[in-house]
Order: structure tokens, then C-alpha cells, then sequence
């Protein structure tokens, strides 16, 4: 079996998790051994998924920690209350 | 505040701790979901102020209903449920925005095509801290429909499994699956030539041999 490149992007996601079947991964894998497209595609996914989950991009808010406890501490308090 | 030989505990043990009267033990218990439960709030209140005030309210709300939780749900997927169903409650009271906007399935046929890079040199994580770039990803991600970006947010961003997530959405895992595939191809589609020429305007400043 041959895929088209237009396949092959179908499949990047899967792939990335390695959720497809042992065949398609095989069809796919012999893919992008030899289309540099489809592999730049492939790795610049799976680089755009490593840098998005990076734990710098979304900080909390300063304070955000304490000002939550803080309005927990209320609740408890008021449970405790009751 | 006094600090109990919580540390070791397992959720489940801090669970029924609570329970069982030592509520101080919340604190503990719902240190790592923090940044998760933000997330998912701003997700949806695309503000900071609204989304804190979101989060405040789901944490609160976890601990008045924390004798409902079950235990063959995870804790992590619990509170983003309660956190997504705070968050409609407040857009729907505030009428901002259509609630079908934040519902409606995607269209099943539209194809998300990537963009397309001869050579790709991978960017290092070293690249994030550049407020540049973490502007990219933020905005690449915030520009996500809403149905994409929360999927992404929890597999992609907080890591949940395919079954967690879907847990967490109150959808299907095959939709799971078509959102987090069509949300990482559009990221990629405006994220790598973004990525690309500002990386390569200052590869110098990290690659001083090249």
C-alpha cells in the first residue's frame, strides 16, 4: 500500500501518540523515509506539541495561589461554622 | 496553619481525611490541579480576572460536593468538570456568548492542511524563555476554536490521557481524537513559520558557532 502525502497528514497525530494500527504505522513510517515534506511536517508538530507544554508559557497569575487559599481558609471556616 | 503528615498521602487518603473532619487537608489536596483548573477557566472566560474568579468558585465548589466525588473518576478529571460547568453557568448568566458556539460538534469533513517546510531544524525548549515566543504559543493557542483549544489544553498542555480528557469534555474519544488532531495541524500550520523566522532572525544569540 502507497499513501499520498495528504494521507500521511491524517495520520500525524496518531502517529505522534502512537495510536495507529501496526499496519498504517508502517505505510506511514515508509512515507516519511523518503518524503522530506511530510517529515518536516511531523517533526515541526511534535516540536510546536514539546514547546506548547512547556510549563513557562502559561504561568498563573501573580498572587494567584495565595488569593485562592485565602478564599478557601473563608470557606472552611464558615463550614467549621456551621 | 497546622501542617499534618500530609504530604505522603494518596489522594484517596486526603479524600477521606477531609471527610472525615480535618478539612485544613483541602489545601493539600488541591495543590497540583491549580494551573489546570486556570487553564481551563481562561480557556473559556478569556480574561484573567474572570478566570480566577472561575477557578476560586470551582475549588469552592469542589470542596461543598467533595462527599459526591467517586472514586472510579480521577480527582484531576472531576474538577475540571465541575471548573468547565462553572465557567458555561457564567458565560450563559452574562450572555457573552452563544452557548452553541461553545457545543457544537466540528464539522467532520474539513481538513486542516499543515504548512509546509523544507527544512525544519528543531527549536529548543530553551526557546520559551523568550517572551516572544511564549507570546506565539500563547496566541496561536487563544486564536484556537473553543472546542480544539480545550482539547489541546488538557492533552497537549496538562498532559491528561485520551480517556481522561474525554472523561473531563463529556465527549467521545473518537471526537477527542479528530479535535486534538485538527488542533495540533492548525498550531503547526501558524506556529512553525512563525517559530521558524524568529528563531532563525537570532539563532546567532544561541548558536554562536553556526
Amino acid at each position: 500500500m502507497v499513501i499520498d502525502c495528504k494521507h500521511v497528514w491524517n495520520f500525524i497525530s496518531d502517529y505522534l501518540d502512537g495510536t495507529l494500527t501496526e499496519e498504517v504505522r508502517t505505510v506511514v513510517q515508509k512515507h516519511l523515509e523518503h518524503c522530506e515534506i511530510c517529515s518536516a511536517v511531523l517533526d515541526s508538530t511534535r516540536n510546536v506539541i514539546i514547546l506548547t507544554a512547556d510549563d513557562r508559557v502559561f504561568e498563573l497569575p501573580v498572587g494567584f495561589s495565595e488569593r485562592l487559599h485565602a478564599r478557601i481558609d473563608l470557606e472552611l471556616e464558615e463550614y467549621r461554622g456551621e | 496553619m497546622n501542617e499534618p503528615k500530609t504530604s505522603n498521602r494518596t489522594e484517596a487518603e486526603m479524600i477521606s481525611a477531609i471527610l472525615g473532619g480535618e478539612t485544613q487537608v483541602f489545601h493539600d489536596l488541591i495543590r497540583p490541579h491549580e494551573r489546570s483548573v486556570y487553564l481551563m477557566a481562561l480557556s473559556y472566560m478569556k480574561n484573567e480576572a474572570d478566570a480566577e474568579d472561575v477557578a476560586q468558585e470551582a475549588f469552592v465548589r469542589a470542596f461543598r460536593h467533595l462527599a459526591s466525588f467517586r472514586a472510579e473518576s480521577k480527582f484531576s478529571t472531576w474538577l475540571i468538570s465541575i471548573t468547565l460547568n462553572e465557567a458555561r453557568t457564567r458565560l450563559r448568566r452574562k450572555m457573552l456568548v452563544p452557548m452553541d458556539s461553545l457545543d457544537t460538534p466540528p464539522d467532520e469533513d474539513q481538513h486542516v492542511s499543515p504548512a509546509l517546510l523544507r527544512d525544519w531544524r528543531e527549536i529548543p525548549s530553551e526557546a520559551v524563555e523568550r517572551g516572544e515566543i511564549r507570546k506565539l504559543l500563547q496566541d496561536a493557542i487563544a486564536c484556537l476554536p473553543d472546542i480544539y483549544r480545550q482539547v489541546f489544553l488538557l492533552r497537549d498542555v496538562e498532559e491528561m490521557n485520551i480517556n481522561e480528557t474525554a472523561a473531563a469534555l463529556n465527549i467521545g474519544v473518537p471526537n477527542v481524537k479528530v479535535r486534538l488532531h485538527r488542533a495540533r495541524m492548525m498550531l503547526q500550520k501558524q506556529l512553525a513559520p512563525q517559530l521558524k523566522a524568529a528563531t532563525q532572525q537570532s539563532r546567532r544569540r544561541w548558536f554562536p558557532w553556526s
